[in-house]
């Protein structure tokens, strides 16, 4: 068993989910109506799913929520080998003039980013789009920034960062771990 | 346990297992949305470059792939050729192999023989999918048949699908026989005697030359084109006949199962194989079959641009 | 050249030779045959652990001379022919134009004469393979024919080949039929069963073959002339001359290799080289072949060496011409098949490949045995050797081989005709 640690505990994923809520009605005033949630498949995707109802029992409101599958994007598939599969993209809403939290739990290279901003953009033309992500462990390979971060987290490359969720993994828990030895 | 899509080709359903069509139904499933959004793209294969060749006529078929191929981004090249000048002069292979030296990454073919994507696929690095061989194979419709099915039914295993007509000469058929069955749905073919290929009971289906018998209970009823120049050919005595014993129209299907579904492949000959009242009434569902099939051929174009022939390190 | 062939064992069933012996070779005739010969002066041959075989005779090859040069000379066919071990051929009638008249039978002759091979040409039942006419078989006769057919063209004028026979018979000729009933068959390109459903390509059902061969067995039986049936490949044409045998009736059959080796189940990647008439056919088939062989009702094994170019064979499977090469594996598939796997002695396969067609054409003596005084034909054969059927071993012209890849036991190591000696590399 390769050494892990916790980073972020349940309470502390709850409290940075809360903390970010804010954040993002903080940045926006007088236009909560335009907020929108996006997040990217799969982790992202059910953090967008928290912060759409955190920001409805602050805001009371509703906000719209989409699923972004980012495969058809990713700029690594004429690499010969099995396609990854693609899950469906759920975008029910207009994004034109939206502003848009792009949810992710962790942003790294920043190439899953610039997938969803292509992506977003072939839905319409939003207002804004800012970016929301649990956790930061650097080592950005593309020039994008955060808005929102939940906890900064110095990492080495061999190093994986697991973010688990109560709806997919039983429970809510950050874990940074090395890699296992290839 | 999931399942990769690992073929270059796609020349038919014969040898595709169960998990590698589904992976097909799912991508497509995922792909649907593409073709709803206002901007109706995907950069997914920029920079590739598809080869539609199209060696017998086709409209159908052939502008569902052109649209697949652009929404996912891919370059596309038209090639119509006639299949006497290709046995006149240029060899097929020859045809192919000049196709290939553009660097294309993939081929679209439809001929009137059968097999002859298979040994295109053989021969060629070039990824392969059959857009219809002869009587033969005709995959990418039987997919979205299969997709439509899906759709309407949440299902394929176990519901009746009838297959109506000219089985004998329908590629569409085939494809579907293999890949239904292979999905445990229980398929019964019907026709006249002379349209029924021989011993097509092997493939697992069902055999009648009974319409009442074939669409009692069904589920589906998918039918095939009846083509006129069979009755030179003495397949049956004439369109009247044929039509008196096999057309579907509301008479026969009084007594239709709710939530019946009426395919065709099309072109559909109106008021021979079908009636115009069935055609365009509640059960018909060929339109959405027109739609479903674009998502089916991305998905597949989409799978098969992630697999090249290996290439001998030695 | 003078030869001497050392210790070989000699099969010989015509004269019932089945021995160890020493076989000398002068002017182009058998001098002697026993054991401690001395060379003489002869070139040696060691034939230790080797066996010597009459000449092989094939009763169906396409020279395809005149017209589809192309494909197929007589000078390549002959070379074809000598590294399968054979010796003497039928050559079907084909040609364009085609052996309907004496001159065409005069040039064949004529070429033939060229070369090292006996070449027995046949002629056409009908003028132009039309089957409306009669052909002048008196006069092909004269020229130099041994048999007629109109080959791939089934007379299907019943009147015409009653015609046909009764004049053959007058002038003992062989009638071969080339059994395929071409209405039934229609768009066919393979046997028509599960396999033709399977790969969505037309079929051509066993009836074909089985109503044609029923109907020239009844002509035989009312005219009384020799029936060959060619290239006989289902198990209901075999029942239909095994009963005609029974009867008395002049009937005899040939099976080529690849219909009693191989079944329609290796059309599965639409090779051309599996695509031929009659098609390759079910197991059920091929199985009731062997036990032709086994009961004696299959007569001889021909080869139906049909050459076609390597373009003509790239067309698509409906599209290309059906027929393959065998002169060159026939021995060995034949070995490997049948001799191997005990479906008859050595000395049965001899006999269906040399003995049995000298008699089904009524050849002068010495053909299809070995005999002190006769003309030396022979082929030195190494029964267990193993090799690779290769695409780039063939010597005929074209290569559309259906037994490229498989591995065969048996081979030509040398051949004798007259007084030509030719070693094949192993």
């Amino acid at each position: 068993m390769n050494s892990s640690k916790i980073i972020l505990s349940s309470e502390e994923v709850s409290k940075a989910i809360t903390r970010i809520a804010h954040e993002i009605l903080e940045r926006n005033p007088n236009r909560t109506e335009q907020i929108a949630l996006i997040g990217i498949r799969t982790g992202g995707a059910v953090l967008a799913k928290r912060f759409q109802d955190t920001l409805q029992v602050i805001a009371k409101r509703e906000f719209p929520l989409g699923i972004l599958d980012i495969t058809l994007y990713r700029d690594d598939l004429s690499e010969v080998g099995p396609q990854p599969d693609v899950k469906e993209t759920k975008i029910d809403f207009d994004v034109t003039g939206k502003i848009i939290i792009l949810v992710d739990d962790v942003l790294y290279t920043g190439r899953t980013i610039r997938c969803a901003l292509d992506a977003i953009i072939d839905f319409g033309r939003p207002e804004c789009i800012q970016l929301a992500a649990l956790i930061d462990r650097g080592h950005r390979e593309l020039p994008i920034k955060p808005d929102f971060i939940g906890k900064n987290i110095p990492t080495s490359k061999s190093e994986e960062v697991y973010v688990k969720l109560r709806e997919k993994d039983g429970k809510d828990e950050v874990i940074v771990a090395s890699k296992d030895p290839v | 346990m999931t399942v990769q899509w690992t073929r270059k080709d796609l020349v038919g359903l014969q040898d595709l297992s169960a998990g590698e069509i589904e992976l097909v139904l799912d991508t497509a499933k995922s792909l649907q949305e593409i073709s709803l959004r206002p901007i109706k793209k995907v950069p997914t294969l920029r920079g590739r470059t598809v080869a539609n060749l199209f060696f017998e006529p086709s409209t159908r078929t052939r502008i569902s792939f052109e649209l697949a191929e652009k929404r996912l981004s891919a370059d596309t090249i038209h090639v119509a050729g006639s299949t006497s000048s290709t046995v006149k002069g240029e060899t097929l292979i020859d045809t192919i192999r000049n196709i290939e030296s553009l660097k294309v990454d993939m081929m679209v073919v439809r001929h009137s023989a059968s097999g002859a994507p298979h040994r295109l696929a053989r021969m060629s690095d070039v990824s392969v999918i059959n857009a219809g061989d002869g009587i033969n194979e005709h995959p990418t419709q039987a997919l979205l048949d299969m997709f439509t099915i899906r759709e309407k039914k949440g299902k394929l295993a176990g519901l009746k699908i009838a297959f109506v007509g000219d089985i004998l000469h329908s590629r569409v058929a085939r494809s579907n026989m293999w890949g239904l069955t292979r999905l445990g749905a229980k398929v019964i073919v019907c026709g006249p005697k002379t349209l029924l290929p021989p011993k097509v009971e092997a493939f697992g289906v069902e055999v009648t030359t009974d319409l009442k018998e074939a669409i009692q209970d069904a589920d589906v009823i998918n039918l095939l084109r009846i083509q006129s120049e069979r009755q030179a050919q003495s397949y049956f005595p004439s369109i009247r006949e044929y039509a008196n014993s096999y057309q579907i129209n509301s008479e026969v299907l009084k007594h239709a199962k709710p939530g019946l579904l009426i395919m065709h492949p099309g072109p559909v000959n109106r008021g021979i194989e079908l009636s115009s009242d069935v055609m365009d009434g509640p059960y018909s569902v060929i339109l959405d079959q027109v739609t479903n099939g674009l998502a089916v051929r991305m998905a597949v174009l989409y799978l098969l641009s992630g697999v090249r022939a290996k290439v001998e390190k030695e | 050249m003078d030869l001497l062939i050392k210790e070989v064992h000699v099969i010989d069933p015509k004269n019932k030779v089945d021995s160890v012996l020493d076989v000398s070779i002068r002017k182009g005739k058998i001098a002697e045959l026993k054991k401690g010969l001395e060379a003489n002066g002869s070139a040696i041959i060691q034939g230790k652990a080797l066996h010597l075989l009459p000449g092989l005779i094939d009763l169906h090859v396409h020279f395809r001379e005149p017209g589809f040069e192309q494909k197929e000379t007589i000078v390549s066919g002959a070379h074809a022919a000598l590294k399968g071990g054979v010796t003497a051929v039928v050559t079907m009638p084909n040609t364009n134009p085609p052996c309907d008249h004496q001159s065409v039978i005069d040039n064949i002759i004529r070429k033939a004469r060229e070369v090292p091979l006996h070449i027995f040409p046949s002629g056409t039942i009908s003028k132009e393979r039309a089957g409306k006419e009669l052909s002048e078989m008196a006069d092909l006769k004269r020229a130099g024919i041994w048999a007629v057919s109109d080959d791939g063209n089934w007379v299907e004028d019943s009147l015409l080949m009653r015609r046909a026979m009764d004049y053959a018979a007058m002038l003992d000729l062989l009638v071969i039929t080339h059994a395929e009933d071409h209405r039934l068959r229609a768009s066919g390109v393979m046997n028509e069963g599960l396999m033709s459903t399977k790969l969505g390509l037309h079929g051509m059902p066993n009836a074909c073959e089985d109503i044609a061969v029923l109907r020239d067995v009844e002509l035989a039986r009312l005219t009384g002339a020799r029936l060959h049936v060619a290239h006989l490949s289902t198990k209901g044409a075999l029942e239909i001359v095994r009963r005609a045998k029974k009867e008395g009736l002049a009937v005899t059959c040939e099976v080529t290799p690849h219909h009693f080796s191989l079944t329609d189940e290796l059309l599965v990647h639409y090779d051309t080289n599996f695509k031929m008439h009659p098609p390759l056919r079910t197991e059920e088939d091929r199985a009731a072949l062997i036990e032709g062989f086994r009961d004696g009702t299959v007569d001889a094994i021909a080869t139906d060496h049909a050459p076609h170019t390597e373009e003509e064979k790239m067309q698509e499977f409906q599209d290309a011409p059906p027929g393959v090469i065998g002169l060159e594996t026939s021995l060995a598939v034949s070995l490997t098949e049948l001799y191997h796997k005990k479906v008859i002695s050595l000395g049965e396969l001899v006999k269906k490949m040399s003995w049995r067609p000298a008699e089904i054409l009524k050849l002068p003596a010495g053909f299809g045995e070995i005999k002190v005084g006769k003309s030396a034909s022979l082929a030195l054969v190494d029964l267990n050797h193993e090799w690779v059927v290769q695409k780039e071993g063939f010597i005929s012209k074209s290569k559309n081989s259906c037994f490229i890849g498989k591995k065969l036991k048996g081979r030509v190591l040398a051949t004798v005709c007259d007084s030509k000696l030719w070693k094949w590399e192993k």
